[in-house]
């Protein structure tokens, strides 16, 4: 590892969150400008582009690095998309991070953007006996809300977490999401409303489940010396670690879009019985040399309301079976020790897969720079952000000033 | 006539009404099971394990978590006309160490049941067109719950 592991945030630029019906590539192109204009740098001169892909919109999202140069003009920059599900963003940042701290780059633009279909999120078509996610749907009619509820139900049997606990979730996102210009829903809720909202998922109501949305996020990344260089703005936002970690063996947590957990028959000894989730974070701050007691903010992936309640165990802020009293204490609301979800999370965005991990750290850069008007969480020093793709993808990133 | 009863997808549970099993894998080497069954790799990375053994999985567990489907799940799904909600549970199988998804039985609703319930595989219906039923696996608690459980 280099002795320094830090690259320099120099822009970070949105596509407000909505259901646009409109190409990806637009969105993608709209957030890829807003980046380059934070950053005072010019388009020829980024050096490598890299592209989170989506799924669900043909040949070009699955070359998603290449269909936003090719948007924004050739100009031979290097290229490279990838796709690890919901942490497709982290991982496009990963890949700029490493090609900067590599020397080969100093700076690249990272974009990810997404067209969603209408309600549930469908396997991508044709018949395929073969893929556990095509099987999850058509054996099971399980549905990603359903793996939530699984969760959540946990939860509540474990910990005692109650309906008004989830709710209560909702209510303070939607609070902190309401003056937010890039999120989709602008509206402040009551609990009563939530309880209200139609069942989804037992114990799951529709307005603690994340919808599906479009949108598209950026960011210039570059090297501590070309940020000197280029006499970037005070101050000046890293990137301190990128955590992209897969489970470890045996994942006893049963995880989506899988039909079964791993068996630990064959383990002899102790192992981690917490499941993949807590290793996330952990790994970002291990490569830091920061811990949660140092957080200002954290933006997690709140995919239900009461998944941001284990999040908020799985990075550290409480322990194990402790969120709901983190909750309660308005510990996680702004104004409290550690704000989570600023942005209003995805609960006022719904989601934009490739895009939503960049957005994450979009909204921990304006943070860190104080330029989050109506959600500044004052004098915010330390972020993190957490999220997690099907198929064993960690994605954890921790920014500073 | 009688519709053919077949299973929705091969190899992955015998067709014994009475006493169906979940076809899984048991490694030979350090007896890591697999469900669906595996044949190329063993899931344990200390283990080069490269042979398996087809096996029943446990026909009990105990409810891990559970949830059910209020809304139509998209397709693959085959949906009943009308669609009728479901319970799914994901199930802990002690021998195995593992926890296995599956539909809980029709006329079981989640209030019927909760974490740590005892619940046993049959076979149920998951689709069916003009000459076949798709069959697939279900739980059903052990004990019968009020009047609709444990047909």
């Amino acid at each position: 590892m280099p002795d320094d592991t830090r690259v320099a945030v120099l822009g970070a630029g949105m596509h407000p969150w909505g259901k646009w019906g409109r190409n990806f590539v637009e969105y993608g192109l709209v957030a890829a400008r807003d980046a380059l204009a934070d950053a005072g740098v010019l388009w020829e001169d980024i050096g490598f582009v890299s592209g989170a892909d989506t799924i669900r919109n043909g040949y070009p999202g699955f070359i998603a690095g290449a269909t936003f140069a090719q948007a924004l003009g050739w100009t031979g920059a290097r290229v490279s998309s990838c796709y690890a599900a919901c942490a497709s963003g982290a991982a496009a940042i990963a890949n700029a991070r490493a090609q900067i701290l590599a020397g080969l780059c100093d700076v690249a633009l990272v974009v990810g953007a997404d067209t969603t279909p209408k309600g549930f999120f469908a396997p991508v078509g044709g018949e395929r006996k073969d893929d556990p996610d095509w099987l999850r749907f058509h054996l099971l009619g399980a549905t990603n809300p359903a793996y939530f509820a699984l969760y959540a139900r946990r939860r509540m049997d474990r910990f005692g977490a109650t309906d008004e606990d989830f709710a209560q979730v909702k209510v303070k996102n939607a609070r902190h999401g309401f003056s937010n210009p890039n999120a989709r829903y602008r509206r402040e809720v009551t609990v009563e409303e939530v309880l209200a909202s139609p069942m989804v998922a037992d114990p799951l109501r529709l307005l603690e489940i994340c919808a599906t949305s479009d949108g598209g996020a950026a960011l210039v990344l570059s090297s501590l010396e070309f940020a000197r260089r280029h006499g970037a703005a005070d101050p000046l936002v890293t990137v301190s670690a990128v955590s992209t970690v897969t489970p470890r063996f045996p994942n006893t947590v049963i995880e989506m879009p899988n039909f079964s957990t791993d068996s630990a028959a064959g383990v002899t000894g102790e192992f981690d019985t917490a499941g993949f989730r807590p290793s996330i974070a952990r790994a970002a701050y291990d490569e830091a040399g920061i811990g949660p007691e140092d957080l200002d903010l954290a933006e997690v992936y709140d995919l239900s309301a009461a998944l941001e309640l284990d999040w908020y165990e799985d990075i550290g802020l409480c322990g194990e079976g402790e969120a709901e009293k983190l909750l309660r204490d308005g510990a996680t609301t702004l104004g409290g020790r550690v704000p989570v979800n600023p942005s209003g999370g995805l609960s006022c965005f719904g989601e934009a897969i490739p895009a939503q991990a960049i957005a994450q750290v979009c909204e921990c850069t304006w943070q860190l720079r104080g330029q989050a008007p109506g959600r500044q969480v004052e004098g915010a020093r330390v972020a993190v952000t957490a999220n997690q793709g099907l198929f064993g993808h960690g994605s954890s990133v921790l920014l500073t000033r | 006539m009688a519709k053919e009863r077949v299973p929705a997808l091969e190899g992955w549970f015998t067709m014994d009404e009475q006493a169906p099993a979940l076809l899984g894998s048991r490694c030979t080497l350090c007896g890591t099971y697999s469900f669906p069954g595996e044949t190329h790799f063993c899931a344990n990375p200390r283990c080069v394990g490269t042979e398996f053994e087809s096996v029943e999985l446990s026909r009990r567990g105990r409810v891990w978590s559970y949830t059910d489907a209020r809304y139509q799940p998209p397709p693959p799904y085959v949906p009943a006309e009308p669609y009728v909600p479901f319970a799914i549970a994901a199930v802990e199988l002690a021998a195995e160490k593992m926890v296995v998804m599956g539909q809980v039985v029709p006329g079981v609703s989640v209030e019927e049941l909760s974490v740590g319930v005892e619940v046993e595989l049959v076979l149920d219906t998951l689709y069916e067109d003009d000459d076949h039923e798709y069959l697939v696996w279900k739980w059903r608690p052990v004990v019968a719950h009020k009047a609709t459980g444990g047909r």
